[in-house]
């Protein structure tokens, strides 16, 4: 059933079906829908016209020159550039990095709170509070986690006798602290996910499995996970489009540094436009960015579709 | 490992011989996995827990310890005077509190009228629309930071609170939950309100509202921490310090911290920032769960 199945007036006598019918201008669901299509309008629609329009365009900053036509000129110039290039290294790295270990810890998480006792109550509320405090805060956290020598992760270290390196100044090291505070920060969330997920799964598969003598990962591998793939497809998707486009914790820790080691895509656009007041490159980047956004989605509409109807 | 799950003959007399391990398997697993749980909630919940240690601690403990997880032992709420003096974060609180229930309050009257239209009326182009509301869950707000960006300032709201708020006036997801609220509700009363003669927003408003409660609230939990957490999209149409909301209020102030010497400052302040929702969350558990589950198309 597609998601935008009519809803139809069975069920109603045909007399009464028109009477109701009768009373509705023919214009008022447009009227209804006015103020929304209104904003979208503005915020969705036409920006995605607008850098379309202006990454065609280049004013040089501060120099008082003309805007000039340049045609595809902003997009080499930004495909050209090392930085960009390596913030759709860093993001490509980052959503794997998140996403592998997110999926794993989130499916470990709804399965260990699946029960109904007091002890997974608990836990639930710890694996999920992460992802209801604001990435800022997040990122406030881990500055002092990572912070060197006096930080609570090296202090621990030091305590084991081990030393830590530096986490956020190490340019091999900190993008993959960045992922490390992104799983941390996510795995709860989805987590709620595969609890709903879980309890689709037919209970007579589960037990027939385990008549038959299948242990629990044979249950886990065999039943279960094969029962979860819808959660596990609309989860990756949410995900994906939520790694590509949030860098409050980039902005607060690292400003993309050290030498670009996690700069990701949306910060490159902010650096562009905020920063360094290119515009044209900033609309470019954009432009691909909104490309990479709509071939996820569209690659995934069904996937889409099902989250929308309230997931399951 | 197939093999084992079939009906086998040797199967009874394996039983029997497996019967004690069994019985140990059933007290010693439970107890690993507890143990284990146990462990990572902690590991989970240490950044919390370090937060507010923190937070408590005087001034003066020195900063060689300040990553220790053991509360000090005489406790001070120092740091939260600090940070609300130092970081304005009373004015930081009404901006978010403006923004959020702004916000939301434009949300409920067009995700209504617009979760009405695609529920119960029939229309020209009806799917189409509908697709184009779709949209906005794949092009989400801040992939549009740029050009959205322009769009505030010719409108001459840069640096206003409407400016920051504009762009979530429609929200599709909002639209959907509440088409999915309607749908479930029978058709009976306003159908009877119709014959009455009932105009359409007296239906909406006295028939569907108050039977759409459920779904209203969940929208509102998903919208209010969305908008609570917000940082990008403020941070750059927000210049004046008057303005600013607590996300940018808490990451200028972490940004200027210096080393350890301000943690307990900075702990606070986090604190003071993540506790409305986490208090929230607490008391209402079960609500929270439910929205974020619908949620998901937000991302």
């Amino acid at each position: 059933m597609s998601v935008v199945s009519t809803t139809s007036v069975d069920g109603i006598e045909p007399d009464r079906a028109i009477a109701v019918r009768r009373r509705r201008p023919r214009l008022l669901p447009y009227a209804l829908l006015a103020p929304s299509l209104l904003f979208l309008a503005l915020f969705t629609y036409l920006p995605v016209v607008r850098v379309a329009v202006e990454a065609l365009y280049d004013k040089p900053h501060g120099t008082g020159a003309a805007i000039s036509y340049v045609g595809l000129g902003n997009y080499a110039k930004v495909l050209a550039d090392p930085a960009f290039q390596k913030a759709a290294l860093n993001n490509l790295i980052y959503a794997v990095g998140v996403l592998v270990p997110t999926l794993v810890l989130a499916l470990a998480f709804a399965l260990a709170v699946q029960r109904s006792t007091h002890f997974a109550g608990v836990l639930r509320t710890v694996f999920f509070l992460p992802s209801l405090v604001p990435l800022v805060a997040a990122a406030s956290l881990f500055f002092f986690i990572f912070l060197p020598g006096i930080g609570l992760l090296d202090y621990y270290l030091a305590k084991l006798g081990l030393h830590g390196p530096n986490w956020l100044g190490d340019s091999d090291i900190a993008l993959w602290s960045v992922i490390g505070l992104t799983v941390w920060k996510n795995a709860g969330y989805y987590m709620l996910f595969y609890i709903a997920g879980l309890q689709n799964v037919p209970r007579d598969t589960v037990e027939a499995a385990m008549i038959d003598g299948a242990n629990a990962w044979q249950r886990l591998r065999f039943v279960i996970l094969p029962a979860l793939a819808p959660t596990t497809a609309f989860v990756t998707v949410i995900a994906l489009i939520q790694l590509l486009t949030s860098v409050d914790h980039v902005i607060v820790l690292t400003r993309g540094g050290p030498s670009n080691a996690t700069n990701l895509l949306l910060y490159y656009i902010f650096q562009s436009a905020h920063e360094n007041f290119e515009y044209g490159k900033a609309a470019a980047a954009t432009l691909i960015s909104v490309a990479i956004l709509l071939a996820i989605s569209f690659g995934s509409l069904r996937v889409m579709e099902r989250g929308a109807r309230g997931h399951g | 490992m197939n093999h084992e799950c079939g009906p086998g003959g040797p199967r009874s007399s394996h039983e029997r011989a497996w019967r004690p391990a069994v019985r140990l398997e059933k007290h010693l697993w439970p107890a690993i996995i507890a143990a284990l749980l146990s462990a990572v909630a902690f590991l989970w919940a240490s950044p919390f827990l370090w937060t507010l240690v923190a937070s408590f601690r005087p001034e003066g403990a020195g900063s060689a310890d300040m990553a220790s997880l053991l509360p000090d032992l005489h406790p001070t709420l120092e740091n939260f005077r600090n940070a609300l003096e130092s970081g304005s974060f009373g004015l930081y609180y009404v901006n978010t509190v403006i923004v959020v229930a702004g916000v939301l309050a434009v949300q409920c009257v067009t995700v209504s009228l617009a979760g009405y239209a695609f529920a119960r009326l029939r229309f020209r182009g009806r799917d189409l629309l509908f697709y184009a509301f779709l949209l906005q869950l794949m092009l989400v707000p801040p992939a549009l930071i740029v050009p959205n960006l322009r769009t505030v300032v010719d409108l001459g709201l840069y640096d206003t609170l409407p400016g920051v708020m504009a762009p979530y006036f429609a929200s599709a997801f909002g639209t959907f939950l509440m088409r999915q609220t309607f749908l479930a509700l029978p058709r009976d009363f306003e159908e009877a309100a119709a014959i009455d003669g009932a105009p359409w927003w007296a239906i909406i408003w006295y028939v569907l509202l108050p039977m759409a409660k459920p779904g209203l609230v969940a929208f509102a939990i998903v919208s209010i921490t969305a908008h609570w957490n917000e940082f990008l999209w403020p941070l750059m149409v927000i210049s004046d310090p008057a303005n600013h909301t607590l996300t940018i209020g808490l990451a200028a102030f972490t940004r200027g911290a210096e080393g350890g010497k301000e943690w307990g400052v900075l702990a606070a302040g986090t604190l003071l920032v993540m506790a409305p929702l986490a208090v929230a969350f607490i008391a209402f558990q079960r609500r929270f769960v439910d929205s974020f589950v619908f949620s998901g198309v937000k991302g």
